[in-house]
């Protein structure tokens, strides 16, 4: 399955999805050092995003949120890339500052935590690979 | 987006990497926004700049921008420091340094314009800081987005903005009519008609009719109550903010707030003295005249305060409280002012667990923090306290 989105920031990536269906807010709801998402209203509290390609509708929460995305990727446990329903300026930041390959526009409800993709963002393309 | 020959070359780096990444970000958002240019801004207002916010993660980004030769280029203010223990004041120190070295004036507060950052009508600006955004909007008629900390300080670094939102004439007309039957009179029922507005209408731009406003601080309070509750950055209130004129079409819906409304408001902030361990007045920063109310409230009380009292203010405004005595009067019954700081990015839960103040944003982000809140014009607080 292909999805068609648009760049935000450019570059691929490959790896496993992991995918909150909930708004995520990054300051206070990730954990910079770690990777772990603290946010006590997210669905995928607990889980990590390192290493991994981090799917949710939309940022939420405080503007500082894009220092923790910066933080995430100093500290080596930044998602490979990030795909979000809708961007907005908190999670847009982040990703440019931190250099991390975000897409836009993408039907998040259709993606599942543990299959793999590939991003293209330079294309805004999502590939689902299927099985 | 289109940009221009120069832009181009700072987006592909010709001017090194702060210039770069900044230029990157107002693309993204010019793009995310649907912006068709960049447009210059006059000044700049930055928040992030209690370390209680921006952590480790932030100053790490500072420094490195800082390292990279980031350098402000149209004139920046920024907002309040925290307020914590010594390691907290060490870090925060190295904030307000980090911004310093950009160019940034280091004068922290959230309202500029009773001081250094005053800008004029028609004025495009980049400001974060929820209610500065909103006074700018509403009240002086300057054209500013709700900025997050990071895209203003993108903005004063190349000193442009994404042409959106409420840069363009379309975007600042009304989009709903709110008509106040309740009497709103004190400073208080300005708080409580903001923090009322900001739940009931989120984003909206409202037009608000029944309103007199004996001072422009009633006003700055409404617009600061309503950012804090809601995500609104300009409203008008007929008869009385620069806009209104032009402000209002056809056929947009109208919602009518009732005496009922601001009561449940104050309801749900009357928890007993017994609760209260300190007041707090100046949120956002209290003007001169505020300040001059207090001390002679005080004045008339005639007894210290048991509990302190708390007045936050730009230190412009401060030094002018200082040198017409007001700072003595008030330090005589137990308050003090405290400059260029806010106790709302301050760690202060477990130095303090209650607080009394006249601000419907202190209500709303204290009670969120656990705190119990008190709501109620400074002349009744300052009477009634222990």
């Amino acid at each position: 399955m292909k999805l068609k989105g648009r760049k935000v920031v450019g570059g691929k990536a490959e790896g496993e999805l992991i995918v909150s269906q909930k708004p995520l807010s990054f300051l206070g709801g990730v954990d910079p050092e770690t990777g772990i998402v603290t946010d006590a209203e997210s669905d995928i509290r607990g889980q990590s995003i390192a290493g991994k390609i981090l799917a949710f509708p939309r940022g939420k929460g405080s503007t500082v949120g894009s220092y923790v995305i910066y933080a995430l990727k100093k500290n080596g446990k930044a998602p490979k890339a990030i795909i979000v329903g809708e961007a907005e300026t908190i999670v847009a930041t982040g990703a440019i500052i931190a250099g991390i390959p975000m897409v836009q526009g993408i039907d998040v409800s259709k993606l599942k935590s543990g299959t793999r993709v590939r991003v293209d963002a330079d294309a805004g393309e999502v590939e689902v690979e299927e099985g | 987006m289109y940009l221009t020959k120069e832009e181009e070359l700072i987006l592909a780096g010709e001017y090194g990497y702060a210039l770069q990444k900044a230029m990157e970000i107002l693309v993204a958002l010019g793009d995310i926004y649907g912006a068709e240019r960049l447009i210059p801004i006059k000044s700049a207002q930055i928040a992030g700049v209690s370390y209680k916010n921006l952590g480790e993660a932030g100053i790490e980004f500072l420094r490195d921008f800082v390292n990279a030769g980031a350098k402000v280029s149209v004139y920046t203010t920024l907002n309040p420091a925290g307020i914590g223990d010594d390691e907290f004041m060490e870090k925060q120190r190295e904030v307000l340094e980090l911004y310093r070295a950009m160019g940034i004036e280091v004068t922290s507060t959230c309202t500029p314009y009773y001081g250094a950052n005053l800008p004029k009508f028609g004025d495009h600006l980049a400001w974060s800081e929820s209610s500065a955004v909103s006074f700018a909007n509403s009240i002086i008629g300057a054209r500013t987005n709700r900025e997050g900390g990071p895209s203003s300080l993108a903005s004063a670094i190349v000193g442009k903005t994404p042409e959106y939102g409420l840069h363009l004439d379309e975007n600042r007309k009304a989009t709903v009519k709110v008509k106040v039957e309740a009497k709103v009179k004190t400073f208080v029922d300005y708080s409580a008609l903001g923090y009322h507005l900001g739940k009931a209408l989120g984003n909206d731009v409202p037009y608000i009719t029944g309103l007199k406003p004996e001072s422009l601080d009633y006003l700055k309070e409404l617009g600061a109550s309503m950012a804090a509750t809601g995500s609104i950055a300009l409203y008008h209130v007929e008869g009385e903010t620069p806009e209104y004129r032009n402000a209002i079409s056809d056929g947009i819906e109208t919602v009518t707030v009732e005496e009922t409304d601001l009561r449940a408001v104050r309801e749900s902030f009357s928890d007993d003295w017994s609760e209260i361990d300190m007041i707090l007045i100046g949120c956002p920063h209290a003007s001169l005249m505020e300040i001059k109310e207090i001390a002679e409230l005080l004045r008339m009380r005639g007894r210290p305060l048991k509990i302190p009292l708390f007045i936050t203010a730009s230190r412009a405004v401060k030094a002018l409280a200082d040198s017409l005595g007001y700072t003595e009067t008030i330090e005589r019954y137990n308050g003090r002012i405290i400059a260029d700081s806010c106790f709302v990015v301050s760690p202060i839960k477990g130095w303090y667990n209650g607080i009394a103040t006249n601000s419907g944003k202190s209500a709303f982000y204290f009670r969120s923090f656990g705190f119990s809140v008190r709501l109620d014009d400074a002349e009744r607080l300052i009477k009634e306290a222990p």
